[in-house]
């Protein structure tokens, strides 16, 4: 089935997912970024591209960090941005999903930014545009559920390449709740297409998928093998709700056996360089002694991250 | 209305017959079977030649959404979509708005049916009134009002206890428990199978095990109590294994499988496809080979199904948001067929599936044309393809995954009780 | 048809130069409009007498036509190393044509500070413009059919100029 974010001409008209995008796709998007970071050093910020173009944040999850990356990335492409905190108005008026987007689209909307808590949201609005020649109108997916989140993994492998230089022989390790994030199996995707060797996906086993394997990973329990000579580590957020669900018995427990600590940290190469999505929690994914290092580049990605986002909706708006 | 079914290929599983031979009716029942019965002249005579006769489908679960749920059909379409189907004989489950846990509402959707003069319903009683799981509903007294068999639908059950007293209970009186093996815990939330599907997707999934650890406790159970239990819509590899060492064990068990998990696997659902949406869950591949070796073998006895129509709204949401289910009166045949062609499983071995086989748990004398009994037939033409689309179908209900696909078989003539109710 | 005549892109260069000489001003910035104009840009340094700092602009992302061609990938970036507010700054392109390049590169420079003042130079202009600009400095005229290119190319050290689209 053709990716429904590819159009007949195959360029990319919506960002849905990095599952099933070619490796020339992802790899022009991160070249297109390239020149979008050095407009964050000059004084006027702005470039012209977007202009007269309406960017509407559809937040049906909340979300002020992504949400303003997005805004700011957008006001650099000079277009106009609407928010719209949906969370609590329309559809608590019983208006659904696709209404919501057809009316917004009748009020001239060029690109939704869409963040929502059930996987397949994004698809669905990208489907609906289509099924009704909207092809004016493009979807970014700031995050669906536990499915992707394409900008966040297009910015963490902007990361890895900028520090890295290339991914054919590299080993990522991926630290977490994998079985929650979207944000891992975004980077997983994005990683295998390029070609990274070995991904390393290291968790408790009720914090990882089922089949998780099939994804193209190596699975490890013991963190210290899982960071053996590792060229990146990537620790994901724990969320308080995990110690609820019976997944985990206490923030304690998990910072010692899969907290990142600088003990642990020298087990990968000394080059190693660590990131992590943001927001950070410190004493329970990662201490701060490595946070604070210079080994974390965690600032960057923030930047880079805006510079992709630019990349991503210049690139679709045109095609 | 004398009626004659001319020539044929008249394929009659319970009575073990496949021949040409004519069919002829009188006064609502079967008067002969490849001769007339002496002095006996047609009023009509319809020309079968080419086509297939067998006795009218009996379809063990059809949600016909009334009482309450009319938004989502009526039925008015139900009953003609069912007959369109070829299904004369239909058992629709107690999950209505209110529950069928009374016998007023129970006699009310008899009498409703009977008046639109289309298929026989035959109602499935709750097991608990409201289906809350609490107390036992008066299965005396529904029995009596027309329920054939007990039921919880797909609301689980979480209390043991409670389930076991209800499985002493129907046995004492030989009533059956039609149960729906579903742990009320495991895999809570989840909408998809639990698999590599669910993971690449990140849709919370349904592991397995949540069938087979309720299987295996009904089955511990009617070990005990002795109940005759029919176990419902069958998904995993492992159930087919449960259900098979059951039988050989001599218990009183019986089972079915739902049509779409015949053809259909988790990988089905695509791009988050909602018509892909069902319960049980679409499962792997490998569990649906098992289940079609299963049917093959006998350990399956019945397809049905498991028609459930859902209006536009309830599908046109995320996957995770929409309402489960898919419609298929009209389909059964088809993808009954479509099974047997696939698998190399002979012509009446297939239809029996839906017909004799199903008619044995309904308990009234349906799926069969010996002579004398009730002139339910269907005259299909198993060689015409069509097309599956929102036009074509009778149901009210459109959410079919089955959309925009081409599936083998057309239903020329229905007839209930002798009458011919619907032609194509 | 015989192909049109080109003229050596060197010895117009030359030309360009001898121009230049003594009327552009002993600071003046010289700013490159990639491809072309940047290699124009980083030669002219050595034949133009003065204190001239040389930068780079790449006008991707304030041409009109982005919506029809869409964004070309490519890592060029617009360098200054001078501080645009104040600065006399000549503008260096290959061919000027429509002049909506020449557009774009002033409105990009506008983004980084106030000029005192802008200047055009251009190695050929072959007419057609849009947009009312004119070269300050020009190293010859050109006229060939609308549906061909007049295409600088640079091999090692030395300049060429073709024509394409025949």
């Amino acid at each position: 089935m053709r990716s429904p974010q590819l159009n007949e001409e195959g360029a990319l008209t919506h960002l849905l997912t990095l599952e099933g995008l070619p490796a020339d796709v992802i790899r022009s998007i991160l070249d297109t970024a390239d020149p979008f970071v050095s407009i964050a050093e000059r004084e006027v910020k702005k470039v012209p591209l977007l202009r007269g173009k309406a960017v509407f944040n559809l937040f049906f999850e909340n979300s002020t960090r992504t949400r303003t990356t997005f805004e700011i990335a957008a006001k650099r492409l000079s277009a106009d941005v609407i928010n719209l905190n949906i969370g609590a108005s329309s559809t608590s008026k019983g208006e659904t999903l696709l209404d919501t987007i057809d009316n917004l689209v009748a009020m001239d909307a060029d690109i939704f930014v869409v963040r929502h808590s059930q996987s397949g949201a994004p698809h669905l609005i990208a489907q609906h545009l289509n099924a009704h020649r909207r092809r004016h109108v493009h979807v970014v997916n700031a995050g669906d559920g536990r499915h992707q989140h394409p900008t966040q993994g297009l910015l963490d492998l902007y990361t890895i390449r900028h520090y890295k230089k290339a991914f054919h022989d590299l080993t990522v390790s991926i630290v977490g709740d994998v079985l929650h994030s979207r944000v891992a199996r975004s980077l997983i995707h994005g990683l295998t297409t390029l070609g990274t060797p070995e991904v390393r996906v290291i968790g408790p086993k009720t914090l990882l998928p089922a089949h998780v394997e099939a994804l193209g990973v190596r699975v490890f329990h013991d963190m210290r093998d899982g960071l053996r000579g590792c060229d990146a580590v990537v620790m994901l957020r724990l969320q308080s709700e995990r110690m609820k669900g019976a997944l985990l018995p206490s923030a304690g427990e998990y910072f010692k056996n899969y907290g990142l600590t600088q003990e642990k940290l020298a087990l990968a190469k000394p080059d190693a360089i660590v990131m992590h999505p943001g927001p950070m929690n410190r004493g329970v994914e990662i201490d701060s002694a490595v946070a604070d290092s210079d080994r974390a580049v965690i600032l960057p990605q923030v930047t880079f991250g805006i510079a992709v986002r630019m990349a991503v909706m210049s690139m679709i708006a045109s095609a | 209305m004398n009626i004659e079914i001319a020539n044929g290929r008249l394929i009659d599983p319970a009575n073990g017959m496949d021949r040409e031979a004519s069919l002829y009716i009188a006064a609502g029942n079967v008067a002969g079977v490849g001769a007339a019965p002496a002095g006996w002249r047609p009023d009509r005579v319809v020309d079968a030649r080419g086509l297939v006769v067998v006795p009218g489908l009996v379809d063990l679960s059809a949600r016909l959404r009334e009482p309450g749920l009319e938004y989502k059909a009526t039925l008015e379409s139900e009953m003609a979509a069912a007959i369109a189907g070829g299904v004369t004989s239909l058992a629709c489950p107690p999950d209505t708005d209110p529950p069928l846990d009374e016998p007023g509402l129970v006699e009310m959707l008899k009498h409703r049916a009977r008046s639109l003069n289309q298929a026989h319903v035959y109602p499935i009683g709750a097991m608990t009134v409201g289906l809350a799981g609490g107390a036992l509903t008066e299965m005396g007294e529904l029995r009596e009002a027309g329920c054939v068999a007990f039921s919880q639908a797909d609301v689980a059950l979480a209390d043991t206890e409670l389930l076991w007293r209800a499985m002493q209970y129907a046995s004492t009186f030989g009533f059956r428990l039609w149960l729906r093996p579903n742990d009320p815990h495991i895999g809570r939330g989840g909408v998809a199978h639990d698999g590599e599907v669910a993971t690449r997707l990140g849709l919370p999934g349904i592991p397995e095990a949540a069938e087979t650890i309720a299987l295996g406790t009904i089955i511990s159970l009617v070990r005990e109590t002795g109940v005759r239990a029919h176990l419902c819509r069958l998904s995993c590899a492992e159930s087919v294994a449960i259900i098979r060492a059951a039988k050989r064990e001599g218990l009183p068990v019986t089972c079915d499988v739902a049509v779409h998990h015949l053809h259909l696997s988790d990988v089905d659902i695509g791009w988050f496809a909602s018509d892909a949406r069902l319960v049980p869950p679409l499962r792997t591949t490998r569990d649906r080979a098992a289940l079609r070796a299963g049917l093959a073998d006998g350990t399956i006895d019945v397809v049905c199904s498991d028609h459930a129509p859902v209006d536009d709204d309830g599908k046109q949401v995320p996957f995770g948001e929409a309402e489960p289910g898919a419609t298929g009166l009209e389909l059964l045949l088809p993808l009954t067929l479509k099974w047997a062609s696939e698998d190399g499983i002979a012509l009446p071995a297939a239809l029996a599936k839906i017909t004799s086989e199903p008619a044995k748990l309904i308990g009234e004398g349906a799926g069969d044309l010996a002579v004398g009994s009730v002139a339910d037939v269907c005259v299909l033409d198993p060689s015409a393809w069509w097309k599956v689309e929102r036009g074509a179908l009778r149901s009210q209900g459109k959410n079919t995954p089955f959309l925009n696909l081409e599936v083998p078989g057309r239903i020329r003539y229905t007839l209930v009780a002798g009458q011919i109710v619907h032609e194509n | 048809m015989t192909p049109p005549q080109v003229p050596d892109a060197e010895a117009t260069l030359v030309a360009l130069a001898e121009r230049m000489r003594g009327a552009v001003a002993y600071d003046a910035a010289f700013v490159g409009i990639y491809s072309g104009g940047a290699w124009l840009a980083e030669r002219l340094p050595a034949l133009v007498p003065g204190d001239h700092p040389v930068g780079f602009i790449d006008v991707s992302f304030y041409r009109d036509d982005y919506s029809t061609t869409g964004l070309k990938g490519g890592s060029r970036r617009t360098s200054l190393p001078f501080d645009v507010d104040g600065a006399t700054i000549v503008l260096v392109d290959d061919v000027l044509f429509t002049g909506r390049s020449v557009r774009a590169a002033i409105n990009e420079l506008f983004d980084f500070g106030r000029p005192a003042r802008i200047e055009l130079a251009v190695l050929i202009d072959r007419g057609g413009r849009e947009l009312p600009i004119e070269p300050t400095y020009c190293g010859a005229r050109l006229t060939v059919a609308r549906d061909l290119s007049i295409v600088l190319s640079r091999d090692g050290d030395r300049l060429a100029l073709g024509v394409e689209g025949q």
